[in-house]
C-alpha cells in the first residue's frame, strides 16, 4: 500500500554538501600533516610557513625546511594526491560505461599497456632517463586503448555504441597478450629486471613537480568533461536502449568518456607505475555514503581518491619502517577489503 | 499520422529479420504487435527508436523522417517501456523516474513543479510510490518493471511503446497499467504499440491488431477483423478457438492441450 506521507526523506548519511566539504577538508588537513612527517619531523606551523613561501617569498622559515617541504616532500603529496583523484574518477567512469560496479580501469588492459611500454623502455634504454618511461608508458596504455576499442568496436549496428561486454573481453584478452609480453621483456632484462618489478609494484619516490603539473593538467580539464556529462552517464547506467530512448547520445558519449577516462588513467599510471584497487574501492565507498549518482559520485570520488592514495604514501614513506612499494600496500589492503565488498554485493543480490 | 513506415528492412548479418514492412499508425489507437517468438517485433520497436538502423526504408515519426530529429527531440516525442530493465547501480525509485525528465531538463537545471507533478504522477499510476525511496536493486522482477513503466509515463510522450511490458506483472497490475495507458489514448490522443504475447489480453485493450510473422506483417486491422482461428493457425501454427466472450465483451482465444499444428509444424525453417 501506498503511504500517504511519503516525501519523508528515508535520509541515510549525510547530505552531498557536507561529505564533500568534509573530504575537501581532510584531504587539506592531511597534505599538511603528512608534510610534516619524515626523517626529518617538522611542526605544523613550520609547513604553513614553507607552503606560504611559494607565493611569498619572504616568510620565516628556515632554508632547510623550506627544501624539505618544497622540493622533496609537496612533488610526492600532490602527485600521490593527483594520482589517486585521477585514478578513482576515471574508475567511476569506466563502472558508468561498463555497466559494472566491479570493474575499474584495469578491466579495460590499459595499465597492462602501460606497464609494457615502461618495460619496453627499460629494456631498450637501460640507462632509464625520467622521461623515457612515462612517454613509454603513455603510448603503451594509448595503444592499448585503440587496439581494445578496434576489438570491441567491430560488429554494432544501430547508433554505433560499444558494447560493455565486448569492451571487458577485449579488455582481458589484451592484457594477457601484454602480459605475456612483460614476461618476455623481463626475461630479457638481466640486471635491468628489478627496474622493471619496482615500477610494475608502483612508487611515488621519483615524484617531481613536473608531474605534479602533468597530472595537474590532465585531471582538471578531463574531470570536467566528466562532470558535464554526469546525467548523461547516470542514464546510460541502465543500458545503450533506455538511454538512447531518453535522448542520449550514448555511442558518442561512451567514447569521450572512455577516451578521456583511459586518459586519465594512462598519464596516471605512467607517472606512479602500477597501483591497483583505488579506481575500484573508491567510488564503491562512495557509493555507500551518497548514492550512485555520477552529480555527486564524481567529485566525491575525485577529493576521496586523493585522501586514500596519500594516507596509504604517506604509510609507507613515514610510518612504515622501510618503505614498501605503495601498489603493494594498496593491494594487500585493497584486495580483501574488495573480496569482502564482491561477497557482501552478491549476498545481498540473492544469488 | 504517429508512424509512417515505408519497406522496411534490417537484417543481423546475412539473415533478414524484418523485410518489406510498410504501414501507418494513427494518433489516438493503441496497437497490438503480435507474433511469435522472433518474428521481429523488437528488432521493429528497435528501428522505430532509432536503436538500430534500417537497412533499407523509410520512417517518419509524426510526418517528419525520423533520423532527422536530434536524440532530445525524439526523446520527447517516443517513450519506450524494454523486455528486460538492465539494473546495474541502486538508484531509489524517485530518481530512476526523475530520469524520464531527462529529455525537458536542461544540463544543469534542477527539476521544475511540472517534472515534478510528472513523476508523482507517473509513480501513483504505476503504484511504486510506496516504495518511491528505495533502491531499485532490492525490488522484485514485476516491481521494477512498474517502475521502468513509470519513467517512460514521467517521459510523457505523444508515442509510447511497450515491449511486453507487463509480461512479468501480476494481473491486477497488468490491468491497472494497461487501463491507464488506454486512458491516455483515449483522453489525450496518444499512440501506444505494444508487444504482447497473452493475445486475450491485447484483444481487450487494443484498436487494431498488427500480426507479424517471419519478419513480415502477416495482416492487420481491427480485433473483430483480424483476430480469428485462421489467423491464428496461420502465424503461430496453433488450433484455438476465437469467440466473443461475455463476460470479458470482446473476442477471446481458447486453447487446447493438442492443439498443435503438426502440418504447419513441418514447414517452418
Amino acid at each position: 500500500m501506498a503511504t500517504d506521507k511519503p516525501r519523508a526523506r528515508t535520509g541515510k548519511g549525510l547530505g552531498f554538501g557536507w561529505l564533500l566539504s568534509g573530504s575537501c577538508l581532510a584531504l587539506v588537513f592531511l597534505v599538511m600533516v603528512s608534510a610534516g612527517l619524515g626523517y626529518i619531523r617538522i611542526t605544523m606551523a613550520d609547513v604553513a610557513r614553507a607552503i606560504f613561501s611559494l607565493v611569498s617569498p619572504d616568510s620565516m622559515v628556515s632554508e632547510e625546511i623550506r627544501a624539505v617541504i618544497v622540493d622533496v616532500r609537496l612533488p610526492r603529496i600532490l602527485a600521490s594526491v593527483l594520482v589517486g583523484a585521477g585514478l578513482a574518477v576515471s574508475g567511476a567512469v569506466f563502472q558508468g560505461i561498463l555497466l559494472n560496479p566491479l570493474s575499474d580501469p584495469y578491466t579495460l588492459g590499459i595499465s597492462a599497456g602501460a606497464a609494457f611500454g615502461a618495460a619496453v623502455a627499460i629494456v631498450l634504454a637501460p640507462g632509464f632517463s625520467q622521461v623515457s618511461i612515462p612517454l613509454s608508458a603513455f603510448a603503451g596504455a594509448s595503444a592499448t586503448l585503440f587496439v581494445v576499442i578496434f576489438l570491441a568496436g567491430s560488429g554494432r549496428e544501430g547508433r554505433g555504441g560499444l558494447s560493455s561486454s565486448n569492451l571487458i573481453l577485449s579488455g582481458i584478452m589484451v592484457s594477457a597478450i601484454l602480459a605475456a609480453g612483460i614476461s618476455f621483456l623481463k626475461y630479457l632484462a638481466d640486471e635491468q629486471v628489478s627496474v622493471i618489478v619496482f615500477w610494475l609494484m608502483g612508487s611515488f619516490t621519483s615524484a617531481a613537480w613536473s608531474h605534479a603539473l602533468v597530472l595537474l593538467s590532465v585531471i582538471v580539464p578531463g574531470f570536467v568533461v566528466f562532470f558535464y556529462y554526469a546525467r548523461d552517464l547516470n542514464l546510460m547506467t541502465f543500458g545503450e536502449r533506455s538511454a538512447g530512448t531518453l535522448g542520449v547520445d550514448t555511442g558518442k558519449i561512451t567514447v569521450i568518456l572512455l577516451v578521456t577516462a583511459s586518459f586519465i588513467t594512462a598519464v596516471c599510471v605512467s607517472v606512479s607505475g602500477i597501483i591497483g584497487f583505488v579506481g575500484l574501492l573508491v567510488p564503491h565507498m562512495v557509493r555507500l555514503m551518497a548514492g550512485p549518482d555520477n552529480r555527486k559520485l564524481l567529485p566525491l570520488s575525485l577529493v576521496l581518491g586523493g585522501v586514500l592514495l596519500l594516507a596509504a604514501d604517506t604509510v609507507t614513506r613515514a610510518v612504515l619502517p622501510s618503505e614498501i612499494p605503495i601498489g603493494v600496500l594498496t593491494a594487500l589492503i585493497g584486495g580483501p577489503v574488495f573480496c569482502y565488498l564482491f561477497k557482501r554485493s552478491h549476498m545481498t543480490k540473492g544469488g | 499520422m504517429a508512424f509512417t513506415v515505408e519497406n522496411l528492412s534490417f537484417a543481423y548479418g546475412a539473415a533478414p529479420v524484418v523485410s518489406g514492412l510498410s504501414f501507418t499508425l494513427e494518433p489516438g489507437l493503441f496497437y497490438g504487435l503480435l507474433g511469435p517468438n522472433g518474428c521481429g517485433k523488437t528488432t521493429l520497436l528497435d528501428l522505430l527508436v532509432r536503436y538500430r538502423k534500417p537497412a533499407q526504408g523509410q520512417i517518419r515519426l509524426c510526418d517528419k523522417p525520423l533520423e532527422r530529429y536530434s536524440n532530445r527531440d525524439q526523446a520527447r516525442t517516443v517513450a519506450l517501456v524494454a523486455q528486460n530493465p538492465e539494473i546495474h547501480f541502486p538508484y531509489r525509485v524517485k530518481d530512476l523516474v526523475m530520469m524520464g525528465r531527462h529529455p525537458y531538463i536542461g544540463r544543469f537545471s534542477s527539476p521544475t513543479v511540472q517534472d515534478l507533478n510528472a513523476v508523482n504522477q507517473a509513480m501513483d499510476l504505476a503504484d511504486v510510490t510506496g516504495f518511491a525511496h528505495v533502491p531499485v536493486t532490492e525490488l522484485s522482477g514485476g516491481e521494477r518493471q512498474r517502475v521502468m513503466f513509470a519513467r517512460a509515463l514521467a517521459q510523457d510522450t505523444p508515442v509510447l511503446l511497450l515491449d511486453e511490458a507487463t509480461s512479468n506483472l501480476d494481473i491486477r497490475h497488468s490491468l491497472s497499467l494497461l487501463d491507464s495507458v488506454r486512458a491516455g489514448v483515449a483522453e489525450q490522443g496518444k499512440t501506444v504499440i505494444s508487444v504482447f504475447h497473452d493475445i486475450n489480453l491485447a484483444a481487450l485493450f487494443c484498436d487494431r491488431l498488427l500480426l507479424m510473422s517471419r519478419g513480415k506483417l502477416h495482416s492487420q486491422g481491427t480485433v473483430e477483423d483480424v483476430l480469428n482461428a485462421e489467423t491464428i493457425r496461420e502465424v503461430y501454427a496453433v488450433e484455438v478457438l476465437v469467440q466473443d466472450e461475455p463476460f470479458s465483451g470482446s473476442k477471446q482465444v481458447f486453447y487446447r492441450r493438442d492443439g498443435l499444428d503438426p502440418e504447419k509444424e513441418a514447414l517452418r525453417p
